[in-house]
């Protein structure tokens, strides 16, 4: 889900285009099953006069992996700055907390690449934490599943059993 | 000319009435120096909690901590033209502004989960109030940190039930836990010295007494149903100047350690 594309003061608006398949094609480090795109961290992609700015959303505020994204998403952007045809002479990342992230945008193909992957996706209400409500086993697809511990491998990762199919798996938290 | 360094949409200084940028520092070097001590403090845990879901899940908070910690020093550093890094690091213990509950060295496991609620359901209650500043980079910053602590509060408040609630020693632990730090808790919500020039101006929307209210208010029904309760405050803990200074052995000991590596090289990079 990307918000808000705006060009102004720039006869390339192809170079939005451009930056949005970029950016669908850069994986998360953790989950490299899924794009930031799809995952829904890519907030906006702005481009006034020759400055393209990117904003992140954090899943997690002390992900780790966050500087790592941010550094991929510069570097894989950094070539239309060299290209004249682009008219972008400056690629700024920003980390932004304008909104929370939530599950809620996550998309529908972002969802089936977690499930795909053997993570339940968070249920799609970006009101509340989930703790403690059942998540979906991503092999059997039984609600009848137990929170292990709400803090697993990785800070958006908690830990959880089916009781089911007998099968561990983790879901990938709200936020 | 090109960075990737984190430059927040709106510039982070920009909104602050001037004049009110030492009065919004001062806030802002509260929130981030609790989170970041406290951090450290739990990552103690890590590989030596009571069981494997305990040292993951400390480990957890502790990054979590950490990564509050790191958000607000990044909007102080917008706000006075520095470096997260320098702030967090290269200051002297003296200068760190955390409040007295989080002086405390971490103890058993009891004294870390009993210090863990105490502080987790205060600053949930100070941060609800910081969700409505008339500043907006930080109002919008702690409304995703107050997602992420609705953990912490569900984790804190099942550790205390379990261990208040087991006659011998895992009570006697609480016991002795809330008798050392129990009259320090209030400290985390102890007025700041600049308090009147935010209330003023919005930044912070409710006086530090009102929220010390609503916390005790939060927490009474807990400690009744759990036959446990809080000690008298310390007076140094309702204290302006001294709720957040005078700091104790074990923040020195912390304070050496965490800033050894920085202290090899600070000019290093990674």
């Amino acid at each position: 889900m990307i918000a808000a594309a705006t060009v102004q003061d720039t006869p390339h608006a192809g170079v939005v285009e451009v930056v949005r398949a970029i950016l669908a094609e850069i994986v998360d480090p953790e989950i490299p099953a899924i794009s930031i795109v799809d995952l829904g961290i890519v907030r906006a992609v702005t481009i006034v006069g020759r400055t393209l700015e990117v904003e992140i959303l954090p899943t997690f505020i002390g992900c780790p992996a966050l500087d790592l994204i941010r550094a991929t998403v510069f570097e894989r952007l950094e070539p239309l700055r060299t290209d004249p045809a682009t008219g972008i002479d400056q690629v700024l990342v920003a980390i932004s907390f304008a909104e929370p992230w939530t599950a809620a945008r996550i998309s529908e193909r972002g969802r089936d690449a977690l499930t795909a992957s053997g993570f339940a996706p968070p249920d799609d209400d970006p009101q509340l934490v989930q703790i403690g409500r059942p998540a979906a086993c991503p092999f059997c697809g039984s609600r009848r599943t137990v929170v292990e511990n709400a803090f697993g491998p990785t800070r958006c990762r908690s830990i959880n059993y089916c009781t089911e199919c007998r099968q561990p798996f983790e879901q990938f938290k709200a936020g | 000319m090109t960075t990737t360094r984190t430059v927040r949409a709106g510039g982070t200084g920009a909104g602050v009435p001037p004049g009110l940028e030492p009065a919004t520092a001062e806030l802002l070097l509260a929130l981030a120096d609790d989170d970041f001590v406290l951090g450290f403090a739990d990552s103690e845990w890590t590989g030596i909690a009571p069981h494997l879901e305990e040292d993951v899940a400390m480990s957890s908070l502790a990054q979590d901590e950490l990564g509050h910690a790191n958000a607000y020093y990044a909007l102080l550093a917008g706000l006075t033209d520095g470096d997260p890094d320098q702030i967090a690091y290269d200051r002297p213990a003296e200068a760190f502004r955390h409040s007295r509950l989080v002086d405390h060295g971490r103890g058993d496991w009891a004294r870390t989960m009993t210090r863990r609620w105490l502080y987790d359901t205060a600053n949930a209650i100070r941060l609800e109030a910081l969700a409505h500043s008339s500043w907006r980079p930080l109002a919008e910053l702690v409304v995703k940190v107050r997602r992420e602590e609705a953990y912490h509060l569900v984790h804190g408040e099942a550790w205390l039930e379990r261990l208040a609630q087991v006659e011998g020693e895992p009570r006697r632990r609480v016991l002795e836990a809330l008798e050392l730090v129990g009259p320090d808790a209030p400290s985390v919500l102890a007025p700041l010295p600049m308090e009147a020039l935010l209330l003023d101006a919005g930044i912070q929307p409710v006086p530090g007494a009102e929220l010390r209210d609503q916390w005790a208010a939060r927490i009474a029904p807990v400690l009744e149903a759990l036959e446990l309760a809080l000690p008298e405050p310390d007076p140094a803990a309702l204290d302006p100047g001294r709720a957040r200074s005078g700091h104790g052995p074990a923040f020195s000991a912390l304070w050496t350690e965490f800033e050894s590596v920085r202290g090899l090289d600070r000019e290093a990079t990674w």
